[in-house]
């Protein structure tokens, strides 16, 4: 959006909307007050630099980037089908795959368990013929994860293939470009901003995880603690740690998510001339 | 050695019936008012919409089939389209674009770019390689999406209203230009127009579609007589 075309926008808004749109800002900006004035800022360095601080960190870094990757994957072919084909109880079938973005992440963390854990109904498999658990491993803190931010990613990517010209797609295959050909170089490219919010937000959704991974794969040093939950951990035995790691969690997320601006969060850029 | 063309697509507002055939050197030129299903019928040639009857056959070989299984998916026909409004990828450069159709036929990329470039390079276009869609001028958009759609050495070429969005002062000498290469090509044109000019200029053939019919299909004659 042009300057001039913002700046008209905004002389049109009505006092009311932007009043209520400050005391917005403010509530939105109240906690985070709160817990600057709290924190010892001493101890920052001292928290932020020891070990079992940076295991933390580097674990949630490391599992939340795979989520978002595993979310890319999964989630642009659910996006495609859901977009384009009419199919009976597509509805339906998006309600389940976004239900855990409403659902309290300890539920979808019982849930995984149920069905994935060392006793559960799928889990129990995995273990008997390949030996492999997600309980306290790192890939449980992924599963655990990408289940509660694909939605993120999916309802992002739908929305922005709904809106893109069918018309580019169709060139393409006349050009003798196969579907997924097409749907690769130029769909695609023509979302890219709605692709790189989904990605940013379900990855931003991912690193803040914390009801469904501590349920499903719980809470070992290096292998399933993240920085959400030893902030947790925190609270009880050491308040000043909890503060400072809720301190490095805000300024990493806050820096990202400054860093999705404006044009990224555009539905389409439209693949048209 | 023909296109045959004998097939109804059923639309909301109108049936198209379209029943006849193309031979290779002739450009048909196809008219009509909005709605009479102009679009529509070089879609179903080109594979981008069903048949509800009947069939289209090039070259004795079936691309589709209502009554069958017989379907010839759209990037697997021998048939080049420019579209209306080009719909040139605005990601990728004029280059990029002419070698596009090239590079998903499974070509290499360094063959695909030489071929592309030699296109463009014959369409007096070749400045224009490196720039995106954006930064074309309506006539060199309209020559970037025929340089494209004739990079795939199609046997039948399909024109939506390729001069459009052409303003009128340089619509004439690019109806020359296209009218040089659409004779170079020597196989068979459909192009869909609105403009009587093209007729006259680009055709040996019209016809005119009303409601999804065929009312008139005749020769453009030396001396430009047309349908009234």
């Amino acid at each position: 959006m042009t300057d001039a075309r913002s700046h008209r926008r905004h002389e049109r808004l009505p006092r009311t909307a932007k009043v209520i749109a400050a005391f917005t800002v403010v509530f939105f900006c109240l906690p985070f007050i709160g817990l600057l004035w709290r924190t010892p800022w001493t101890r920052l360095l001292d928290v932020f630099g020891d070990s079992t601080t940076r295991d933390a960190l580097w674990l949630s870094m490391r599992t939340s980037i795979t989520a978002a990757i595993v979310s890319v994957f999964l989630g642009v072919p659910l996006a495609w089908t859901l977009a384009s084909i009419p199919f009976r109880g597509r509805n339906i079938v998006r309600s389940l795959c976004l239900i855990s973005m409403v659902l309290p992440p300890v539920v979808g963390g019982i849930s995984l368990l149920f069905s994935l854990g060392r006793s559960g109904l799928f889990g129990r498999y995995l273990d008997d013929w390949f030996g492999f658990r997600f309980t306290f491993s790192s890939w449980g803190v992924v599963v655990a994860q990408v289940f509660v931010a694909l939605p993120f990613l999916v309802l992002t990517v739908e929305g922005a293939l709904r809106q893109a010209d069918p018309r580019f797609s169709e060139a393409a295959r006349s050009l003798g470009a196969n579907s997924w050909y097409a749907f690769r170089r130029v769909t695609l490219p023509s979302i890219r901003s709605a692709l790189i919010a989904g990605t940013v937000l379900a990855w931003a959704r991912a690193f803040g995880e914390f009801g469904a991974t501590i349920t499903f794969a719980g809470n070992y040093p290096g292998t399933t603690r993240t920085l959400s939950i030893a902030t947790y951990l925190s609270l009880e035995s050491d308040p000043g740690r909890a503060m400072a790691l809720s301190i490095m969690m805000i300024m990493i997320s806050f820096v990202v998510l400054v860093s999705l601006r404006d044009r990224w969060l555009s539905p389409t850029d439209g693949a048209r001339s | 050695m023909s296109l045959n063309l004998e097939f109804d697509v059923r639309r909301s507002s109108f049936t198209l019936h379209a029943r006849f055939d193309c031979v290779p050197g002739e450009t048909v030129a196809i008219i009509g008012p909005n709605g009479a299903g102009k679009t529509t019928l070089l879609k179903a040639i080109a594979g981008l919409v069903p048949l509800d009857d009947g069939s289209i056959r090039l070259d004795g070989e079936t691309l589709d089939r209502a009554s069958s299984d017989d379907f010839v998916e759209p990037d697997r026909r021998p048939i080049g389209m420019v579209f209306q409004d080009y719909l040139l990828f605005a990601h990728m450069t004029a280059l990029e674009n002419v070698a596009f159709g090239l590079r998903a036929r499974g070509e290499k990329v360094a063959e695909a770019r030489r071929r592309a470039k030699a296109l463009l390079e014959s369409m007096n276009i070749a400045d224009c390689a490196p720039l995106r869609p954006g930064s074309l001028s309506g006539g060199q958009q309209q020559r970037v999406a025929l340089a494209r759609a004739l990079a795939i050495e199609p046997r039948v070429l399909l024109l939506d209203e390729p001069l459009a969005a052409i303003d009128p002062a340089s619509r004439h000498e690019l109806r020359a230009n296209l009218s040089a290469q659409l004779r170079s090509f020597g196989r068979i044109v459909l192009l869909v127009t609105h403009d009587m000019d093209d007729v006259r200029t680009i055709a040996d053939r019209v016809i005119v579609l009303d409601s999804g019919r065929v009312v008139w299909d005749g020769p453009v004659t030396d001396d430009g007589w047309l349908p009234r």
